[in-house]
């Protein structure tokens, strides 16, 4: 009910509202003294509250980073808006928030029809399935016949029926409109399957009474490349946002982490040295200054550092990096040079 | 300027001139943000294929279906809940609101406390309730409880076969058209007759033939048209029948005791308001309570009650929204897939409104039909 009440204010707002073309939201941002990021209402690894409701997550953590950039090293200015899969693009265009960090796909109608733009991909994710383990399925292709529960808002509706038509089988979809209630849903046997991304079904099978009764089946049906967004027409903050994420990419790729970015500062390597502002002018040139990147560096990690504190094989998540390794081992995470 | 009629008029064009305005800069302001915050605009999406697949299909759809038809979909399910909810809710707010007039001290005691225990919870809250309720309460579809006649009920919902007609049986639908015109001709008849001579003749039995057994030999001549189709188990559901699915029934459940509350309050209201001289005149005629209610009370109490009815009626109609929460493609969830794969959701939300305009203006039109004529007629 509250989605559909943003939903219709957010409407009303392109309505009524003389909205003014954004366009300097690095000088919002400063004036304001916090960066509103958007983030997932609840997701653990991703977007969650932890126990003394303080804001965790991987793209938590690039709300972070982000706000670290901007301002001068403080990674804690940060405002944490919750948005569910309905309610963020509303939020992201009518300018309620400054950046949308909520694992979301990165689609073409996404990053053009509504007026988005997307900086990277942070996490290269996939639709996926979970049975309960008793139901002794082994592929999704033995799902013919299926009752598949399903959030709505999001860009799994349309794989999954995508999917099941090409393999020539059939489903009956339950969708619901918040995670939870699609998790309780599942849980209660009102579904046979549960559906979303790859990322989310880990996360969400940790939610469930037992865990263990449950088995996340092996096929990946879509490309889901996650990723932070910001509004159209502004090309510097677009900008100041997609530096940070290629940042965060180079820093692994270049060994600079947390524990040592201090000490790299000094270091002969051209590369490091241009990363962490000791040649050239380039924070600057974003509107930054030239060290943005350490104190980037020194608030949230390398983008490895973030993986592994909030998703990686040692967090209750378990994530591999598998595609999300950088590209020099194997993976797919390449960011463009500093230079 | 100083005759009424004229000024009520300009003062009319002035108004509708300004409305227009208002609209016009509306549309327009709307076009222009669209346009400067570079978002899509215009409703020729709803044309191109949906693609994706809804869970209760009461016309024909398939996810090579357009959002238009997605979106039609989602008012038939909305108008099948509020329909049936609005039934419901009548039969069960009637019954509490002259159970809280009864003279038994239970029955009165019951029916206050279901008035206010439904009045005060949020109707989110009633049908999240139901939903998951009757999903705890319900067993899987392999230990689906089994009813006579092939009916299953499990948490995948009410499963019962479905009688499929061959397109032959259109005839017998012919023959129960042509016997429901030859009932009212009969009965029009008796009731001349009545008129004229005060004798009503007896035409129960001719009317029983023509409404049911003229059909039925129809039915058997054309060489019983009809087959059932069963459902059966697969290895996750029972697939096929006819299927009342969990969703429905949470919301329909919910939205019918939610509101039956409301409704209970009104016709206790409406049967209080009713004189006390009535009943007394109408016990003194020598009528039992029960035909005093029925002929004298209630039809003077439903000049009261169907007003506040109406809105009632809206009420529900609107709430049927929230079945977005417990998966029920209603017009607004449907509408919230369309929205979502589209983007476009001045044009979405627009859609909404005048679905609902038009609901609502339908079913105030039809009470206040049915208010005129309940009216006193003066004799
Ligand atoms: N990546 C998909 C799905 C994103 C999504 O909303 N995922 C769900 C399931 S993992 C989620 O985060 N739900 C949490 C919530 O809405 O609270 C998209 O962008 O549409």
């Amino acid at each position: 009910m509250k989605n559909l009440v943003k939903t219709l204010l957010g409407a009303s707002i392109i309505a009524l509202s003389a909205m003014p073309a954004s366009a300097a939201t690095l000088d919002d941002v400063k004036k304001a003294g916090t960066l509103r990021c958007g983030v997932n209402t609840g997701l653990p690894g991703f977007g969650y509250q932890g126990d003394d409701g303080e804001w965790l997550g991987f793209d938590v953590d690039y709300c972070r980073a982000v706000a670290a950039a901007v301002f001068d090293g403080d990674g804690t200015k940060v405002q944490f808006t919750p948005l569910s899969a309905v309610q963020r693009f509303p939020a992201l265009q009518n300018n309620e928030v400054d950046l949308l960090a909520r694992n979301t796909t990165w689609t073409m109608n996404r990053d053009t029809a509504l007026g988005l733009n997307f900086v990277g991909v942070n996490y290269y994710d996939g639709q996926g399935f979970m049975v309960r383990k008793d139901l002794d399925v082994t592929s999704a292709l033995q799902l013919s016949g299926a009752t598949v529960c399903v959030q709505s808002g999001t860009t799994t509706e349309l794989n999954l029926t995508d999917y099941f038509r090409s393999n020539n089988m059939e489903f009956q979809p339950v969708v619901i409109e918040s995670q939870n209630d699609v998790n309780t849903a599942y849980e209660q046997g009102r579904c046979d399957v549960l559906t979303t991304d790859a990322s989310g079904l880990y996360a969400s099978r940790l939610e469930l009474a037992n865990p263990d009764e449950h088995v996340v089946l092996p096929e990946i049906i879509s490309k889901e490349p996650l990723g932070p967004l910001v509004r159209q027409g502004d090309e510097q903050w677009f900008d100041i946002v997609k530096w940070v994420h290629f940042g965060l990419l180079n820093a692994e790729e270049l060994g600079v982490n947390q524990d040592n970015v201090d000490e790299m500062v000094n270091s002969e390597n051209p590369d490091v040295r241009r990363l962490l502002g000791q040649d050239g002018n380039f924070g600057a040139d974003v509107g930054l200054t030239n060290d943005w990147m350490v104190k980037v560096i020194k608030a949230v990690g390398n983008y490895g550092e973030i993986f592994d504190r909030n998703i990686g094989p040692d967090t209750p998540l378990k994530i591999q990096r598998g595609l999300n390794a950088l590209w020099t081992k194997g993976g797919l995470q390449y960011a463009p040079p500093v230079r | 300027m100083r005759d009424p009629k004229t000024r009520g008029l300009i003062i009319q064009i002035v108004l509708i001139i300004a409305i227009t305005a208002f609209a016009a800069w509306l549309i327009s302001n709307t076009m222009q943000n669209l346009t400067r915050s570079k978002i899509a605009s215009g409703f020729g999406f709803l044309n191109y294929r949906a693609g994706f697949d809804i869970g209760q299909v009461p016309i024909d759809y398939t996810a090579n279906s357009s959002y238009g038809r997605a979106l039609v979909v989602g008012i038939v399910n909305t108008i099948l809940v509020s329909g049936a909810g609005i039934a419901l809710a009548t039969i069960v707010g009637f019954i509490v609101g002259i159970a809280r007039l009864s003279h038994n001290y239970l029955l009165r005691g019951l029916a206050t406390i279901y008035v206010e225990t439904f009045r005060n919870i949020p109707p989110l809250l009633v049908i999240l309730f139901w939903y998951f309720g009757v999903l705890t309460v319900l067993p899987l579809p392999k230990d689906a409880i089994e009813f006579p006649l092939s009916t299953y009920l499990s948490n995948r919902g009410l499963q019962m076969p479905a009688a499929r007609f061959d397109a032959i049986a259109i005839w017998s639908v012919l023959a129960l058209i042509a016997g429901i015109v030859g009932a009212w001709l009969l009965s029009r008849r008796a009731r001349a007759m009545q008129l004229q001579t005060g004798q009503r003749p007896s035409i129960l039995w001719p009317v029983l033939g023509l409404l049911i057994g003229l059909p039925l030999v129809v039915f058997a001549v054309t060489g019983f048209p009809m087959t059932f189709e069963i459902p059966k188990a697969t290895r996750f559901n029972l697939s096929g029948g006819w299927h009342v699915r969990p969703e429905f029934l949470a919301l329909f459940l919910a939205l019918s005791f939610y509101t039956a509350a409301f409704i209970a309050e009104i016709v206790r209201a409406g049967i209080i308001a009713v004189s006390k001289g009535q009943t007394e005149a109408a016990s003194a005629l020598g009528l039992s309570r029960r035909l005093t209610l029925r002929l004298v009370v209630v039809p003077q109490a439903f000049r009261v009650i169907i007003p506040p009815l109406t809105s009632q009626y809206l009420n529900l109609t609107k709430n049927s929204s929230l079945g977005l929460a417990v998966g029920y493609p209603e017009l607004v969830a449907i509408g919230s897939t369309v929205l979502n794969q589209t983007g476009q959701s001045v044009e979405v939300v627009a859609i909404w409104m005048l679905s609902y305009l038009g609901l609502s203006l339908s079913v105030a039109a039809f009470m206040n039909w049915f208010n005129a004529r309940a009216a006193l007629v003066e004799r």
